[in-house]
């Protein structure tokens, strides 16, 4: 009796349908090719899916807050190509140009929560305004060319965020123990903080949060900014870790990342939002990538297979919405 | 004549050239249950959203207990013991009874720079509230407020001004969209507040609501308090509509014939 009625509650728990798919999704890949779960192979997902996991956490509080960031894809190509302009001229140390860098981030983050709770336009144009003002100024900054990054080999700063080494047979960056570091920590924020109390509230029912005293529009400027510099701070990982400052890069993330954050069943409309979730959200999406060009899926049908998967999730949280409100 | 708990005195507010409140006078006294009735675009929401600090008003005074007071935010009035219930409005539905209970004014377990809540304790406390205001069915306070039905929703909101010592609550529409049972339910919590020290201001569209648990009725026509001292036991509920109206049986059948004409 007690077990099913726990069996029960972690079926209704948001987070059961993408575990289930996570599961099933590996056991898929490994059975078309065992290569999949080898050390190596990983590895390699790990050291890409922790630098866009890191958007996708905050995403994912601000998502429950009943906003979302389009501009964290030209932020991530953005920040980088700042910090090495300002090295590369002489200007600041590698550490100067990576604080610079984030409280640049930081500012924009305040600007689209000023414009999204202040001036009440809504976060989709906001953000989509500022992912092209972004975009085109690393664009213009660098006259569309990478930037020079080889020097940052030695560097205590490439080594705290990006320095890799081996636990057995797997190569693990520092970036990973950065991501784990802020999904729990961030995680504690939505479920156990006061905080948290606040986001889901803003969310939820924003007027009835402002007639109990929270400031809403607090809450959502600071997630702006959370969101603005842990992009700012995934577009330098992922320079450092792979040399390139390329203000290209980073074209397209947004979408991804919100996609990430759905599927792992946080609300699109605010309210609701689980840190698990997008952890597993994140590790679908990442392993799909990975494992569909292992299996000998042409690298060009991976979208089709996204598409599939976002849709079907989405149909699946409807689904036990509905049965769980006539449950009741 | 003792100070009233709050004391409204010519308050004005335009929403640019329209003016929703022209020099509004009005007082709830200790203790006691208020009706502020009103015809739609009567000033009735206005004059609430003044008084708990929702909008700024363009001129006049607030005084609460005799003190003057200027509420710049909905923060403002909470913490001087003014508490509003809006309609649907009051509550989070995705959060749960508890959570909600506590939204703004969380306990926190030490240590404090954690900002950790206290889950447990507000628990318990809900528990006791819910009992206390007569939901007898055994909902566990970690239930989302979305698969509540309307009346516990109001007894939610009810219960959380009462838990937090307000002085004054302002029910605005409670008993729209109740079933009978849940009606009498509110009404009984309204009275029980009165009873354990609270004031209220209640607000209905139905008159013979407002007539079975208030003090005293206040009537707003076109952004004034036209009567503030109805004794709702002396009172029929048919006079009251015509000050609501503020137009006799003649006037009322004139403006009938006089709308036939000008259409014909």
């Amino acid at each position: 009796m007690e077990n099913s009625s726990i069996i029960q509650r972690s079926i209704a728990r948001p987070e059961f349908g993408p575990f289930v798919l996570l599961v099933v999704e590996l056991a898929v890949f490994w059975g078309f090719n065992h290569d999949f779960l080898s050390p190596q192979n990983i590895s390699n997902i790990l050291a890409f899916t922790v630098e866009l996991g890191l958007i996708a956490l905050a995403m994912t509080l601000l998502m429950t807050s009943g906003e979302f960031d389009l501009s964290v894809g030209s932020l991530f190509g953005f920040s980088p190509v700042l910090m090495w302009t300002l090295f590369n001229s002489g200007l600041t140390s590698l550490e100067v140009g990576f604080v610079v860098a984030l409280l640049v981030a930081a500012f924009i983050g305040l600007v689209n929560g000023w414009f999204v709770t202040q001036l009440k336009i809504p976060s989709f144009l906001v953000t989509l305004g500022m992912l092209l003002v972004v975009r085109g100024t690393a664009l213009f900054v660098t006259s569309g060319f990478p930037q020079r990054t080889w020097s940052a080999e030695g560097s205590w700063l490439a080594e705290a965020l990006v320095g890799d080494f081996f636990i057995g047979p797997f190569r693990i960056y520092m970036s990973l123990f950065w991501f784990i570091a802020a999904a729990i920590a961030l995680g504690y924020v939505l479920t156990q903080s006061r905080t948290g109390n606040w986001i889901q509230a803003a969310g939820g029912n924003p007027n009835a949060a402002r007639a109990r005293g929270v400031n809403v529009s607090g809450v959502k400027i600071g997630l702006f900014i959370l969101s603005s510099i842990m992009a700012s701070l995934a577009g330098v990982i992922s320079s450092l870790r792979t040399s390139a400052a390329n203000p290209n890069s980073g074209t397209g993330y947004e979408l991804e990342v919100i996609a990430m954050v759905v599927i792992g069943g946080t609300a699109l409309t605010g309210g609701r939002g689980t840190i698990i979730g997008t952890v597993l959200g994140i590790l679908i999406l990442r392993v799909m990538r990975n494992g569909i060009v292992l299996i000998g899926v042409p690298g060009l049908a991976y979208n089709i297979f996204i598409g599939a998967i976002i849709l079907g999730m989405m149909a699946l949280h409807s689904w036990l919405e509905r049965r769980h409100q006539a449950g009741t | 004549m003792t100070e009233p708990l709050v004391r409204m005195e010519n308050i004005r507010k335009h929403y640019g050239r329209v003016q929703a409140l022209v020099d509004a006078n009005f007082h709830v006294n200790e203790r006691e249950i208020v009706g502020l009735l009103g015809d739609n675009g009567a000033g009735k929401s206005t004059l609430i959203k003044v008084l708990s600090g929702a909008v700024p008003l363009t001129s006049g005074d607030i005084f609460i207990r005799g003190k003057k007071v200027d509420f710049r935010s909905t923060g403002d009035a909470i913490a001087h013991g003014i508490e509003t219930i809006y309609q649907d409005s009051a509550l989070v539905t995705q959060l749960s009874i508890a959570r909600n209970l506590f939204l703004g004014r969380e306990p926190i377990k030490p240590p404090r720079f954690l900002n950790r809540m206290d889950q447990e304790a507000m628990n318990v406390v809900a528990r006791n509230l819910l009992k206390q205001v007569g939901i007898s069915k055994n909902i566990p306070p970690t239930t989302p407020i979305g698969s509540l039905s309307g009346g516990e929703r109001q007894a939610v909101a009810i219960a959380r001004a009462m838990h937090f010592d307000s002085d004054l609550i302002i029910l605005d529409e409670p008993t729209n969209n109740l079933g009978v049972a849940e009606t009498q339910g509110v009404l009984s919590f309204v009275r029980s507040a009165r009873d354990s020290g609270h004031s209220c201001i209640f607000i209905a569209h139905n008159i013979h609501h407002v007539f079975q648990v208030v003090d005293r009725i206040v009537v707003m026509r076109r952004g004034k308090v036209v009567a503030d001292d109805i004794d709702p036991k002396n009172t029929s509920v048919t006079e009251v509509e015509r000050i609501i109206t503020g137009m006799s049986d003649e006037e009322i059948r004139d403006a009938i014939v006089q709308g036939k004409q000008s259409q014909g």
